[in-house]
Formats: C-alpha cells, structure tokens, sequence
C-alpha cells in the first residue's frame, strides 16, 4: 500500500534567512521603516561614539586630584580618591569594620530570599525583620557593650541610603497591612480613620513629609522627649511609605475571591485566624511585584532626605562636589551615583518582573 | 465581624462574644485612642510652643514680607505680605506642573508607541529611554540638569543664539515677548468663534454620519479653520502682534522672556521622568487591546487609521486613563523637589523662606500640605469624571 510521504519543508528564502533575514524584517521591513533605522543607527553613531569615549576609553580612572584631569575626557578619580566618604559618609574610619559587618548580615539575610530552595530561608527573613535592625543599631550606633558611640549626625553615604530603605520597608509593610486591613473592615469607624490616614499621606508631597517631620515632630512630642534628625526623617518615611503599601496590600485583598473568606469562615476560623492562614498569604504572594515597586520608590526617595541635612549617597557626592577642588567633575559625580541607584533599581525591576510572570499562573480573577 | 440574623439569639450568647457588641467596643475605643492622640499631641504642641515664644495664629499673612523672589507669575515685590508670598509660590507650583503634565503626556504617548515599533532599532531606543530615566531618583536628575547641563552653559555675553531671536546662557534661555498691540483681541476673539464652529461642524458631521452613513472630513476642516481664521484676521488687522525681541546690552540681556534655569531643570526632569512611566502605561494600554479588535475593524473596511482612531484608541483610553491620573498626581507632587535647586515653588518660597522668617511652623506646613491635599483631590475627581465618560458602557 502505498504510504503518503510529505516531502520535507523547503527552507525559508535566503532573504529571509540569517542576518540578512533578521535585517529586513526587523530594520528595513518598508520604506519609511529603512529610513528611520538609518537615520536612527547614524544619530545613534555620531552621538554614542564620543560619549562612550568621553566615559571610557580616554576617560582618566586614577589619580591624585582634579590636576590629573584631561580637558575632553572624564575624570573619574575622584571614586577612588573619596570612596570611603561615599559609602559611609562621616562615620570614622577606624570603627567602619562595624557597619561592614551589618552589612554582610545584611547580605546573609537578603540573598537567600531570591532562591526558593535556600535552607533556613524562613528562619532567616525572620531574624531580617527582628534581629538584624537590633543588632545593626547595637554595632552602628555603638553606646553598648564598651563599642564608641557614633552620633547619626556622622552617618552617611551609600550606609545611609541602605539603613533608610531597609528600615522604612520593614517598618511600612506591617502598618500597611494593618491600614489595608482596616480599610476593609466592616467597622465604619475603623475603616473611616484608616482610609483617611492613607489618603491624607498619599495626597501629600514626601518633601512636605520631611519638612513637617524635622520641623513641626519636635513640638508635637512632650517637652523632654526629642529625637534626633535621622529618627524624624525614618518616621516621615515610614508614615508616607506605609499609606502607598497599604494600597498595593489592598489590590492583593480584593483579588481574592470572596469563597475563601467564606470558606474560612465554614471552617469556624475567628477574623484574625482566618486573616493570618488563608488570606493574607494568598494576598501577600499575589502582591509580592507590588511590593517591589514600592521598595524600589522607597530606595529612590531616600534621596530626599538630604533636603533636610541627612549626608545619604546623593548628598555625599553633592558636599564633594561643592568642594572646590572637585568642582569641576559635577557630570561624572551625578552619572556616579545614577549608575549605583540605576544598577540597585534595575535588577529590581527585573526580579520583579521575572516574579510576576512566575506567579502567573493564570487564573486570574 | 458580621450580623448575621441566623445568630443565636442575644440572650445566650455573652456579651463579649456577641459580634455587634466586640464591633462597637472596638469603634469606641478606636475613637477614644484618636482622640486621646489628638489631644495630647494639641496640648504638647501648645506647651511647647509657648515655652519656645512661638505665636500662633494667621496674623502673620497680612504682615510685610521683605524677601524678593526670582520669579512671580502675579505681581510681587518685597513690601508685600506673606500672605502674597502663598500665592507667588502657588502660581509657580501650578505652572510648573502644568506645563510638566502637557510636556510628560506628549513624550510619553510619543515613547510609548515607538515602543511598539516593528522596527528593532526604534523600539530598542524607546526601551532604553524607559529603563534609564525611571530607575534613577528624580532629585538626582533634577540636581543633573541644573548643576552638571545648565550649570555650563556660557555667560550671557557668550550666549547661544538660536536664530538670533532666542539666546540660551547661564541665566537662562531669553524669548522673544509678544507684545499685544491694539486689534490683537479682536484676533483673539476670532481664534475662539473659530474653534466654536469647529466643534458644531464636529456634532453635525458625527450626527450625520449616524443617520445617513455619508462621511464628512472633520479634521482637515476644522484644521484649516482654528489655523487659517486667526492668520487672516492676523493681516487684515494690519499685524497687531508685535515681537520684543530680546538684546544683549552690557552683561545682561534687555526685553524679551527670561526663563529662569531652575524652571528649564525643573520641567525637564519632571518632563523625561514622568514620561517614561506614562510611556509604559500607552504601551501597556494599547497592548491590552485584543488583536480581534484590529482585525475585526480591518474586516469591516476600516481603513488604518482610523481603526487606530476609532477602535484601538477609545478601548486603549480604558486601560490607560486610571494610572495615567496617578502619574500626573505625582507629578504635581514631585515638582515640590524645586525646592532643592531654588526655582521658587510653594514649598521653597512659603515652606522655605517664610517659615524661616515668621517661625511658625504649624500654620505653615498645615497649610502647604492642605494645597497639595486639594490638588490632588481635584485632580483625581476631575480624572474620576473623565474615567466615568470613557467607561465601558455596558448594554
């Protein structure tokens, strides 16, 4: 019997093959579409080729001063010359082993939470939100246990940035459950007052936040009780932080169908029993790319507390550049610290992102 | 939590399990706790403003100010009041969202479509424009502009001339300022009858073509309409608007406009920063437009541009329109950082100076705060409206 045998497929016609292939249909697939891409590539060409020398190849890397510097060339000493400052601002630079070690707590802490399968990961977000910010005050601030007293006043830098963004989100994810919790309370009174905190500090500029925690927290606090500027700047933070994540906490509450509330409620759960076991988990995981969004604002206004006289990493570079003798590299300090914000908000961005398409499992309320 | 009327009835329940009750002990003592706070924190505040010597009250407002502002959309000048300095600030604030919403809105739509180019090289661009300006805070982009860009321009003397009618310096970029001569409102008043018969003709071609199908070109129409009036009312008035065109005369350059630098920082930043956030939200808002939808208007004949108009855009709109609202709040919000380079808003001219000046903290940052509260309030009611109109209509 004779047996129907397709002939096998002819390939693709050399033009829309291989490099070439990729070339026409993706840079010269019509007419106006060949001009843009050539009227782009040699912008892009007259442009990119002497800004990448500017910043690389006749850039100069290492030196003493500003003298070493070459009119038309970047001048990137000034990294190597001040890097201590930037990553610690005025913290002295004997007792910097210290900070160092919170930091690589820190790091033991954080890591693991990328990788599903790490051992102990549980065990270690805990002593992330618990132990290390104890600890880290204990080793930074110093004052226990014969370790020198560091005042706030001298912290700073890349340090400072990191201590703000991590305490700030620690401390906002729990009163942003509560907050949207309570927005969704049956209770009128109780929803009333959280809906009206979280508005009042959503609508609210967080530079108005910092004024008014630098400026007015003093005369609000019983007269004896004062806080030092850091202090009031990581409240201001955490009020203004808290109010966005108690939205994003939101979305994830209402995304949950309302059969496993109901069925949470069949089970004989209590509010809080069934809160804390059946919906919150689903509704935290649902928002996890949320909350990562609000991390990497959190981490970018940290910025802002250097209005109010806090040395963080943009602020260190910003007092370098005031000085006269570095005056001259103000483009290369800014690309500086937008290449280390850039880098931290990237790689968040996009672990983020790989996240939500991981978590997608596609059905969708 | 819930009161249910198949619970039990009161009697055997106790009181303490009974939900109704647990709801209003709780309300109460929430309501006690506020309270409480609020209370405490009035009479801390009120000690420790008379231990520091602080006066309260709004007095302050009518009394001289004595501090002069680089810029001032209203008259202003240094024996006005306080209460004067409120409203220079504000009117600054509100022009530099303003234009920054306009600016932002424009980039971004413009971006974001490019951003679904089929051509790789375009569409690599408008990624990297994305990824680059919304990872890096916008204070820092803000000090960018002004110190490491607009801080090397040359002195007004070495000025970059474009066309010999505007000059960018150090100071500032000068324009040249229409000066409106007698005649010039009557070409005013053109501009508007134009725009009214415009939008008639709009009404009556979309309720023509409704009853009869026969279409009637709107747009090149009323084009020609908005844009032909005006230029001939222009000449026939004998050219009513004329130009001050600025000089360079000693160190400093004589009539014209001057935008201030700490504007030009300002708006750019805010502009390139929004931007690309809005840039995603058109991208994911035209993306979320089923295909059938573009095949379907296809099939019915519809030629490309207007499935793009009639079809892709309207149902885009749905998506785009509740984050864009928030994108512009922000905006309006982050414009605050003028403060940190000096460009003269309400948070650096009445938060800043006058609050140095007076001391009177509360008053102040109360009432900085309760504009920005009414800002973004009527923003967000007025984007609330514009949602309902766009709203899918279910039928």
């Amino acid at each position: 019997m004779a047996v129907h045998q397709p002939l096998p497929d002819l390939p693709p016609p050399p033009s829309e093959r291989g490099l070439w292939g990729w070339f026409r249909q993706n840079l010269f697939s019509t007419w106006y579409n060949s001009i843009a891409s050539l009227v782009v590539g040699y912008l892009l060409i007259i442009w990119l080729g002497p800004v990448i020398n500017w910043a690389l190849i006749s850039a100069v890397w290492t030196g003493e001063g500003t003298d070493d510097c070459r009119p038309g060339a970047a001048c990137w000493i000034f990294i190597q010359q001040r890097l201590g400052f930037f990553l610690y601002g005025f913290y002295p630079a004997e007792l910097r082993w210290r900070p160092n070690i919170v930091f690589v707590l820190f790091l033991i802490t954080v890591v693991p939470q990328f990788f599903p399968r790490a051992p102990g990961r549980k065990w270690l977000a805990l002593f992330g939100i618990t132990g290390l910010p104890v600890l880290g005050f204990v080793l930074i601030n110093g004052g226990f246990f014969g370790l020198d007293p560091v005042a706030t006043s001298r912290w700073g830098g890349l340090m400072l940035t990191l201590i703000l963004a991590y305490v700030g989100i620690i401390a906002a994810l729990p009163i942003g459950v509560v907050l949207a919790l309570g927005r969704r309370s049956e209770m009128p009174v109780i929803r009333g007052i959280c809906v009206t905190f979280i508005e009042f500090w959503r609508a609210v500029p967080l530079i108005t936040i910092l004024f008014m925690a630098s400026v007015m927290l003093p005369l609000f606090l019983p007269q004896g009780v004062s806080f030092d500027k850091l202090l009031r700047a990581l409240i201001g933070i955490t009020l203004f932080q808290s109010a966005y994540m108690a939205e994003v906490v939101r979305g994830g509450l209402q995304a949950i169908p309302k059969g496993q509330y109901e069925a949470a409620q069949a089970l004989g759960f209590g509010y809080w029993r069934s809160m804390r076991l059946i919906i919150l988990p689903q509704a935290l995981k649902i928002v996890i790319p949320g909350i990562a969004n609000t991390v990497i604002s959190l981490f970018k206004d940290t910025t802002l507390v250097l209005i109010i006289g806090l040395f963080d990493l943009l602020g260190a570079v910003r007092s370098t550049l005031s000085d006269p003798a570095w005056r001259s590299v103000a483009a290369e300090g800014y690309l500086f610290v937008a290449l280390c914000f850039w880098i931290f908000c990237f790689g968040m961005s996009r672990y983020s992102h790989n996240l939500e398409k991981k978590l997608d499992t596609g059905h969708k309320t | 939590m819930n009161s249910d009327p198949s619970l039990p009835p009161k009697s055997s329940v106790k009181p303490w399990n009974d939900p109704r009750v647990r709801s209003a002990v709780f309300q109460i003592l929430a309501i006690l706790a506020v309270a409480w706070v609020g209370y405490s924190l009035f009479q801390n505040t009120l000690t420790n403003m008379a231990s520091r010597g602080i006066s309260t009250g709004f007095g302050f407002l009518d009394s001289s100010a004595g501090f002069g502002i680089v810029m001032s959309l209203i008259e202003y000048n240094e024996s006005m009041s306080y209460g004067r300095t409120f409203f220079v600030g504000l009117a600054n604030t509100l022009l530099v969202s303003g234009l920054g919403i306009i600016f932002a809105t424009i980039v971004g739509f413009i971006v974001g479509v490019l951003r679904l180019s089929n051509n790789w090289l375009i569409a690599r661009l408008a990624l990297a424009y994305i990824e680059i300006f919304r990872n890096i805070p916008l204070l820092l982009q803000i000090f960018f502009w002004y110190f490491a860009v607009l801080g090397t321009l040359p002195s007004p003397r070495q000025s970059v001339s474009i066309g010999e009618v505007a000059f960018l310096n150090l100071r500032g970029i000068v324009l040249p300022k229409p000066i409106f001569e007698a005649g010039s409102g009557a070409v005013g008043i053109v501009l508007i009858i134009a725009i009214i018969i415009s939008l008639a003709i709009a009404r009556w071609a979309k309720r023509r073509q409704a009853a009869t199908g026969q279409f009637f070109p709107v747009l090149p129409v009323s084009a020609a309409l908005i844009l032909g009036a005006p230029i001939i009312a222009y000449f026939a008035l004998g050219s009513p608007i004329g130009w001050d065109v600025p000089a360079l005369s000693g160190f400093n350059f004589r009539g014209g406009i001057t935008v201030i630098p700490e504007l030009g920082a300002l708006l750019l930043a805010l502009t390139l920063y929004t931007a690309s956030f809005i840039a995603e939200i058109v991208r994911s808002g035209i993306i979320s437009v089923s295909r059938g939808q573009t095949e379907a208007a296809a099939a019915l004949g519809l030629p490309p541009r207007r499935v793009l108009r009639l079809v892709i855009v309207p149902q885009a709109l749905r998506v785009i329109i509740p984050p864009l609202t928030s994108q512009y709040l922000n905006l309006t919000k982050n414009s605050s950082l003028a403060t940190a380079i000096g460009y003269p808003d309400l948070v650096n001219v009445f938060m800043g100076t006058t609050l140095n000046q007076t001391g009177q903290a509360v008053e102040i940052v109360a009432i900085t705060m309760a504009v920005y509260l009414t800002i973004s309030l009527s923003i967000s009611m007025l984007m609330n409206i514009y949602n309902r109109a766009v709203a899918l209509k279910e039928r």
